[in-house]
């Protein structure tokens, strides 16, 4: 391939277009999907473009910004890193299966009343950020909180009140389920 | 009696959408039938276009189109410049087409276009458009491209220069033969990128039956974009429809018409087919514009006392490779007169030199001239403190404007509408501990122990502007806003606004205005903003003019409303109309309140219309356009405290105090979200941001990898309070908050770090200060301490 530029080259080969497809099942917010998709795609272009789920965005090339953040079989992984051919047989969370019944999750209703979003285009990823955080770590330090969303950016907040709402979430889960084993 | 809803904490009504994934960025449009493009871009920074062979191109699968500069010339006009500043000459503005004709001017400037039936055919076949350049010598440094002999840019723009602007208040020669000390400094204000976390995108539908197009486009003003993308493709303005839906972030970057939105839009009238562009992060580091990248040259002459008698600043502004939408006004206007600062400075000059460079096109970036300015006027204010060894808040104590000289006329021209600068600064000061801070830096000094305390004692503009004042400046419309207040019949409201939020609130804050004004409840009120056929011709939000103008024609309108409503009410209640008292939603005559209407009532009988007194129409609508009567100027001070890492370079933030004066707020929850957020873009300015082009014109920090955004664990934590000094200007009181924190943090940052050396004879450090740069300057210093003792 004859290329001026290393991240066209990049781009090329992540989202080229050239081999037959393969089928993906997978189980997103609880509902089962079958697709063909060709073996190069990204889960995140899978998940926004396939499954109409645009909730989770895209922010970067270099998978440093976050924002493409979901939890795959129970991790959180950058969405962006990974094709959707890997996610076959597995389970996907993403923002928009994170309320139940209507009811907000204890971390979204949190960055809400912490005014911890501003344009909220990297919302998303910080809040499946969380929840896979707080799984592992319940009760956090302030500190650790920062560590544990230190591969997420937002350029609008500061972070402050994103890490005031991690903590009053972390309170709030633990209010709510006081044994909490890994969940 | 109802609550005052201004003033109040209400929760932001967008963030349902935003925490559930239910948003709508540009990025989450899809249409039927919808085609994607790429552009193909110059990997040379300067260099002739020899030929483009789209052929190979072509022949990708999935391929409707690929299209040249020259394909292109004769359908799309130029990319128009918004902001002509007067200057003697008058400006030179180059030509700048969406898809470079001949020749190619920055690494990323586009050259082709491809449309394609998907995103990957529309990579390949732009992997396969093969373009033969000629390279030309390049220049990116601005005092490199003023020299004789400099790579030029343009035929006709002699050194690369497109302006000289000047700017003379007071009586600058005698202010210096008068000095008893004279500061001067060589200031780099370096080259930032804005990084919205959302990147630019655009989709554009054309309907050749009603030969409407419509433009979804990342946009912070979606009117400008309608009025310049219909000179640029010939599509009369009311068939265009621009809709800025939610838009992730601008910061000033996406202010800017830059062609784009033009081609996607022209190309969708050529296919009929809606076409689809998404910029990916290193495509937006290349080519969104890039902010301030000033060197200044600066002489500040003050008495032994610590008084200041005079300011001379010479700018060389980098502008990059093409004038943007305001690109002229920024490092001119936005920037000149503010240099000021809190200050009496009984004289000042300024000189900027535009220059243009083989470079990614720069215009305003949060703050936009005015973090500039007030970066200069802070650093020199502590350098003299330091040059007098006074305590860098003494000077600033003496040589601030007292709060009973206001209105205050500074040097450059300027009225001040209201201050009270010692009150903020002695309310920070105590905030912080500042006298024990000081000791406690003795005792640490002694230890060997590098800690630092840095003041900034910040003014901004905003509210821009008078349109009168704005025209005279070069910019090409009045600044201006507007609203549409529409009481339905059910009683309910919508708001309709010419600005356009993308993370600051106002869905939120401006129904709180309505809702107080038209005595209604909070949730009747329903903002709208973003979509040209549904909103009034409006400016936009940047420069912090959201609240203070666009949020002020809302007032104008819901006092309109009223004033109709009290005409019905009186016809309603058999009074006449100077009897009628109108109270937290009531009118009643005067004397007898418990027979009342209310506004409901009112806007039911303005729609069942047989009851109206003479002369009043139906309906319950007005439409407001607000022209302020003059600037706002918001202030505060942030003290900074750092420790530096004697061995590693490294400055640790301990503390960070503001205290922000905007006068009467609307919602503080979100006053203190602008302000958290500006500072964190402040101080990375200051500690960490920094793009750099190598000598051939090569962007290294073409990603997030590179370009080192903060991140949780470098932001400290904030601890903020205001003082409130109301506004004349504006009928609530209010001035803007949007960019205080970007303005005030970077020089309190720098303040701070070159205050924990100073001892050292460290006297300046330009940005960003990274452990390596600070760990060589400790080094030189003290080695120049053992060479001298
Ligand atoms: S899109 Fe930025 S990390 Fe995935
Ligand atoms: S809220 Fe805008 S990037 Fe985080």
């Amino acid at each position: 391939m004859q290329s001026d530029n290393f991240n066209f080259e990049c781009e090329y080969w992540v989202r080229g277009s050239m081999s037959s497809t393969r089928t993906v099942r997978v189980r997103v917010n609880g509902v089962e999907y079958t697709k063909e998709v060709e073996p190069r795609l990204l889960l995140v272009d899978f998940i926004r473009d396939h499954l109409g789920l645009t909730g989770t965005h895209i922010g970067c090339d270099t998978s440093n910004c976050g924002a493409c953040t979901v939890i795959m079989n129970g991790r959180s992984v950058k969405s962006c890193t990974k094709f959707a051919v890997e996610a076959d047989g597995g389970e996907i969370l993403t923002i928009e299966g994170l309320a139940s019944d209507g009811n907000l999750h204890p971390i979204q209703k949190a960055f809400w009343e912490n005014h911890a979003l501003q344009c909220g285009y990297c919302t998303p990823g910080f809040i499946m950020q969380a929840y896979w955080f707080l799984k592992q770590n319940p009760a956090p330090t302030e500190e650790e909180i920062r560590a544990g969303l230190s591969g997420n950016l937002c350029r609008c907040t500061g972070y402050q009140n994103i890490i005031k709402a991690v903590k009053a979430a972390s309170e709030e889960l633990r209010a709510k389920a006081p044994t909490i084993n890994g969940g | 009696m109802a609550a005052s809803l201004c003033g109040s904490r209400v929760k932001r009504r967008e963030d349902p959408r935003f925490i559930t994934g239910t948003g709508n960025y540009v990025a989450d449009v899809t249409l039927p039938g919808m085609v994607y493009v790429k552009f193909v871009r110059s990997p040379y920074a300067h260099a002739l276009i020899k030929s483009v062979d789209t052929s190979a191109a072509r022949e990708v699968k999935g391929v409707l189109g690929v299209y040249t500069g020259a394909d292109l010339k004769s359908k799309l006009g130029p990319v128009p410049c918004a902001w002509l500043v007067p200057t003697e000459p008058p400006i030179k503005v180059p030509e700048y087409r969406a898809v470079a004709v001949d020749k190619v001017r920055y690494v990323g400037d586009p050259v082709a276009v491809v449309v394609a039936e998907s995103q990957g055919a529309a990579e390949e076949a732009a992997e396969r458009v093969s373009v033969v350049y000629e390279p030309l010598p390049v220049v990116v440094d601005q005092e490199e491209a003023v020299k004789d002999g400099a790579p030029r840019l343009y035929d006709g723009i002699d050194r690369n220069t497109s302006f000289v602007w000047r700017l003379k208040g007071g009586d600058v020669e005698s202010a210096f033969r008068q000095a008893e000390v004279v500061v001067k400094q060589r200031l780099v204000n370096q080259r930032l990128q804005p990084t919205a976390m959302e990147t630019r995108a655009a989709v554009a539908e054309y309907d050749s039956a009603r030969s409407e197009a419509t433009l979804w486009i990342t946009s912070q003003n979606p009117h400008i974009h309608r009025l310049l993308v219909s000179a640029m493709t010939g599509i009369p303005e009311q068939k265009l429809r621009v809709i800025a839906p939610d838009v992730g972030g601008g910061f000033g970057s996406k202010i800017q018409v830059y062609g784009f939105e033009a081609v996607v839009t022209l190309l969708s009238k050529e296919l009929r087919r809606p076409v689809k562009w998404v910029e990916t992060r290193s495509e937006n580091y290349l080519s969104t514009i890039h902010g301030r990248a000033h060197v200044d040259y600066v002489e500040l002459a003050a008495k032994r006392d610590g008084t200041i008698l005079g300011l001379r600043v010479k700018t060389y502004a980098n502008l990059g490779a093409y004038l943007t939408t305001a690109a002229p006004g920024v490092p001119t206007i936005l920037f000149g007169i503010m240099l000021s600062g809190a200050y009496r400075i009984p004289a000042i000059e300024c000189e900027v030199h535009g220059v243009l460079t083989n470079t990614a096109p720069v215009d305003a970036y949060r703050g936009a001239g005015r973090p500039e300015a007030t970066y200069i006027v802070e650093r020199m204010v502590d350098m003299l403190a330091h040059e007098l060894g006074m305590d860098p808040v003494d000077v600033r104590l003496k040589n601030f404007i007292p709060k009973d000289k206001f209105p205050y006329t500074v040097a450059t021209g300027l009225l001040y509408d209201s201050g009270n600068y010692e009150e903020t600064l002695k309310k920070a000061m105590s905030l912080v501990g500042y006298h024990s801070l000081r000791e406690e830096q003795r005792r640490l000094r002694e230890q060997g122990r590098l800690m630092g305390i840095g003041v900034s004692t910040y003014v901004e503009v905003c509210g821009l502007g008078p349109s009168k004042v704005v025209r005279s400046t070069g910019f090409g419309l009045g600044l201006w806003d507007s609203a549409v207040v529409r009481v339905h019949p059910s009683g309910k409201v919508s708001v309709y606004t010419g600005a356009h939020p993308h993370g600051q609130g106002e869905e939120t804050s401006f129904a709180q205005i309505a809702a107080d004004e038209l005595g209604v409840p909070f949730e009747d009120v329903e903002v709208v903003h973003g979509d040209t056929a549904m909103t009034p011709f409006g400016m936009g939000t940047y420069g912090s003019r959201t609240l203070p103008v666009a949020g002020m024609a809302i007032v104008g309108a819901c006092r309109k409303v009223v004033e109709k409503a009290k005409k019905i009410a009186a016809g309603l209640l058999e009074a006449r109309e100077e009897d009628v008292v109108w109270e937290h939603g009531k009118f009643y005559v005067r004397g007898a309140p418990a027979k009342y209407k209310t506004i409901q009532e009112v806007a039911l009988a303005s729609y069942t219309a047989e009851n109206l007194p003479p002369g009043v129409e139906p309906g319950l609508e007005v439409t407001h356009f607000y022209d302020p009567t003059g600037f706002v100027f918001p202030f505060g001070a942030h003290i900074c405290v750092v420790e530096v890492d004697r061995e590693t370079g490294e400055v640790k933030i301990q503390k960070y105090v503001a205290v922000d004066d905007c006068g009467n707020q609307i919602n503080p929850m979100l006053v203190e979200g602008q302000v958290h957020g500006g500072i964190t873009q402040g101080l990375a300015q200051a500690l960490y941001e920094e793009a750099v082009y190598d000598s051939q014109g090569n962007l290294l920090t073409q990603s997030l990898n590179d370009y080192a955004l903060p991140t949780a664990l470098e932001a400290p934590t904030y601890t903020t309070d205001y003082t409130v000094t109301p506004s004349p200007v504006t009928p609530l009181g209010v001035k803007g908050v949007g960019e205080t924190g970007t303005i005030a943090a970077t020089p309190a940052v720098v303040n701070a770090v070159v205050d924990a050396l100073a001892h050292l004879g460290i006297k300046h450090l330009d940005m960003p200060l990274k452990p390596e740069k600070i760990w060589k300057a400790i080094r030189r210093a003290e080695s120049e301490q053992t060479t001298t003792s």
